[in-house]
């Protein structure tokens, strides 16, 4: 089992002739995802790698393939509107990887996707994989393995290093989901912990935060209420300056708000295991599973 | 990108608010003839940094006639504020102030939407209103793709004023100042204090706006007001290379790939003992130029005795990372030690390529920080 994406995934590719869209679906085509699909205005008609149709519009690939999800490499000042696209075209999931999507955009994309009920992973974001079913995105492959293990993470480098310590611990995943570091995402923690609490293949969760906003402490609330499987998580930013922005548009103090040590603090009162170390994912996880 | 204060006036007038008059001046002497201009007796001269409590820090002064705002100006220019040197003065008329609100608009991250904020305790920092007296800010959630409707923007100047004619005036200028908000590509604008002038006047006395960065690509306008002056050059360097960099105060200099792993990275520094002396996120697609600039960087920082890199490759390859190690010492003497773990897309051409000039690379994550810590802690004397 799995969340949001499994071997019932097919995916249309916005963007799959540019130069990230086009390396991207090499590799989940090569991880065995469904890709069904990919859109570039103008190149109607042509075949990606003698294999892929590709159409002009998403509506076009929709109906010609019953593509399901999305995912989107264009540039991000096209991002949003893709994003529109795609959820006027009837797929159920979007999972945008554009980074530098201006936040005023994601406040008008917000309302129309709650309205059409289609869920979006990112933007800013890695994407997402199910192990041995289908990744959708740029997370590498190579660095999961099936197994009990659910991961939600709002970086994307950090993930694959958390990753590959429980993989190479022999601790597989049914799904991680980079969620993006953005101020305004799609997905966020209490949708995935959702998920997770809900699928039954999932016996343990990692929750990978960072400094920013409220989002880990409103999830660390939700555990403690709602999430009866055990959740180990993490903090980055402990170091990081008030004020400035760590690379991730999300990531920033405001004030004296969205301290790493607030977070660890909700973190810690809300049951979940803190690591201190990345590499303490293994033992964390190992005395819960 | 936070705007100056006159640049911010400049754009809310443009947007049909009413500000007072009001010039910049660089100069004691240009300061003297903008008093003169304006010609309205005293004036305000006020410190053009991107730093708050300006007030407090002696960087807002008020003069009586132009040879004063002059003498004010000469103390004001030069001066430091958090940091930060003052290169411009805006000068503005003393207002004569019947009362003082606070008006503002933000980007949301619960809502997910902006919010417009009124506060009838305005002059002081919202901040401090929302910690000490928060009920007496009053916020409605706009629809960004309704923009702000007239009878939200007068709901919200009911809580200012009671006078319908004050309440008209107001609601008029939130509904410019969201407007204004949307044109600059804004993460936060604000007026601080909206005042009623003896006349009945709601005028706009200062203003903020805060820019998303990400809209800077799109608004040229909006980036050409950037101020460089205002930026540690470091800072601007690495912007030009693409890459992310703030500096800090430790010793130990950091390269890693992604925004995530490079805050853990320099977490792990610390938990270790040590003191980062940077965060730099060369980003994802690496080429060997980006890994270049961002040596040249950490190495322009005399504090820093250690350099740990620390690449996770996925997108990000490591023989890029290895190349542009190699092409830097080439370019320039690296004269403290590097640390170097890699990990991933790659890796084994990376580390044929370090072996092939005598570097060494590690692949744990944990082991290559303490090594990069314990260096720096010897001063940097043996790798």
């Amino acid at each position: 089992m799995s969340i949001f994406i499994n071997n019932d995934t097919r995916l249309v590719v916005q963007g799959i002739t540019g130069r990230d869209g086009s390396f991207h679906t090499k590799q989940m085509l090569a991880y065995g995802t469904k890709v069904v699909a990919g859109v570039t205005p103008g190149k109607g008609g042509q075949k990606f790698e003698k294999a892929v149709p590709i159409f002009n519009t998403v509506a076009e690939a929709v109906q010609a393939t019953g593509a399901n999800t999305s995912v989107i490499y264009v540039p991000a000042k096209f991002a949003v509107d893709a994003v529109f696209e795609a959820a006027d075209a009837g797929v159920r999931l979007v999972v945008c990887i554009s980074e530098g999507v201006p936040v005023l955009d994601m406040t008008r994309v917000m309302p129309f996707l709650k309205e059409k009920s289609v869920r979006l992973i990112g933007p800013n974001c890695p994407g997402i994989i199910s192990p041995g079913q289908a990744k959708v995105g740029i997370i590498p492959g190579q660095i999961c393995i099936p197994g009990p293990v659910g991961l939600v993470s709002r970086s994307g480098t950090l993930t694959y290093e958390v990753v590959y310590q429980l993989t190479r611990a022999g601790i597989g995943q049914t799904t991680c989901v980079g969620i993006g570091g953005d101020p305004i995402i799609g997905t966020n923690f209490i949708d995935c912990l959702q998920a997770f609490q809900d699928d039954p293949a999932t016996k343990a969760i990692v929750m990978m935060g960072e400094i920013g906003g409220t989002d880990e402490q409103n999830a660390a609330a939700f555990v403690k209420a709602k999430v009866k499987k055990p959740v180990v998580g993490f903090i980055a930013g402990q170091t990081a300056p008030p004020g400035r922005r760590m690379g991730h548009a999300g990531a920033i103090i405001s004030g004296s708000s969205g301290t790493a040590a607030e977070k660890i603090a909700a973190f810690e009162a809300a049951g979940i295991a803190v690591m201190k170390r990345p590499m303490d994912v293994v033992e964390l996880i190992k005395a819960r599973l | 990108m936070n705007l100056h204060e006159y640049q911010a006036r400049e754009l809310l007038r443009g947007a049909g608010i009413p500000v007072p008059p009001g010039e910049v001046a660089t100069t004691p002497a240009e300061a003297k003839a903008a008093a003169e201009r304006l010609g309205t007796g005293k004036v305000v001269v006020k410190a053009q940094v991107h730093a708050g409590g300006r007030g407090k820090a002696g960087g807002v002064k008020l003069a009586d006639t132009p040879d004063q705002a002059a003498h004010v100006a000469s103390k004001i220019l030069g001066m430091k504020i958090k940091g930060l040197t003052v290169e411009k003065v805006l000068v503005a008329p003393a207002a004569q102030i019947a009362s003082e609100a606070y008006v503002g608009v933000i980007v949301d991250r619960g809502s997910q939407s902006p919010v417009m904020m009124v506060s009838p305790a305005g002059g002081i920092d919202i901040e401090e209103v929302a910690a000490k007296t928060p009920e007496r800010i009053f916020r409605t959630r706009v629809d960004a793709r309704y923009g702000l409707l007239s009878h939200q923007a007068m709901a919200l100047a009911f809580h200012l004023y009671s006078d319908v004619a004050l309440v008209r005036q107001a609601a008029d200028i939130l509904q410019k100042l969201y407007r204004a908000f949307v044109d600059a590509g804004g993460s936060l604008a604000e007026i601080n204090p909206l005042v009623v002038t003896p006349k009945n006047e709601v005028v706009a006395l200062d203003a903020k706006i805060v820019v998303d960065d990400n809209e800077l690509e799109r608004k040229p306008a909006i980036e050409a007001l950037r101020d460089v002056s205002s930026e540690n050059p470091s800072e601007v360097r690495a912007r030009h290379a693409n890459l992310t960099y703030i500096k800090l105060d430790g010793d130990v200099g950091c390269v890693v790939n992604g925004a995530g792993l490079a805050m853990a990275t320099m977490d792990l520094v610390k938990y270790y003992g040590g003191e980062p002396a940077n965060f730099l996120d060369i980003g994802g697609s690496s080429n060997p130029d980006k890994v270049v600039a961002a040596l040249q960087i950490i190495t322009a920082d005399p504090n820093v005795k250690a350099i740990l890199f620390n690449i996770f490759g996925g997108i990000t390859r490591c023989d890029d990372v290895a190349n542009g190690i190699v092409a830097a010492t080439k370019q320039f003497t690296v004269k403290v030690p590097i640390v170097i773990r890699l990990t991933g897309t790659n890796e084994r051409e990376a580390v044929r390529i370090l072996e092939g000039v005598g570097m060494k690379a590690m692949t744990d994550m944990d082991q290559a920080v303490q090594k990069a810590v314990e260096v720096a802690k010897k001063g940097g004397a043996a790798a």
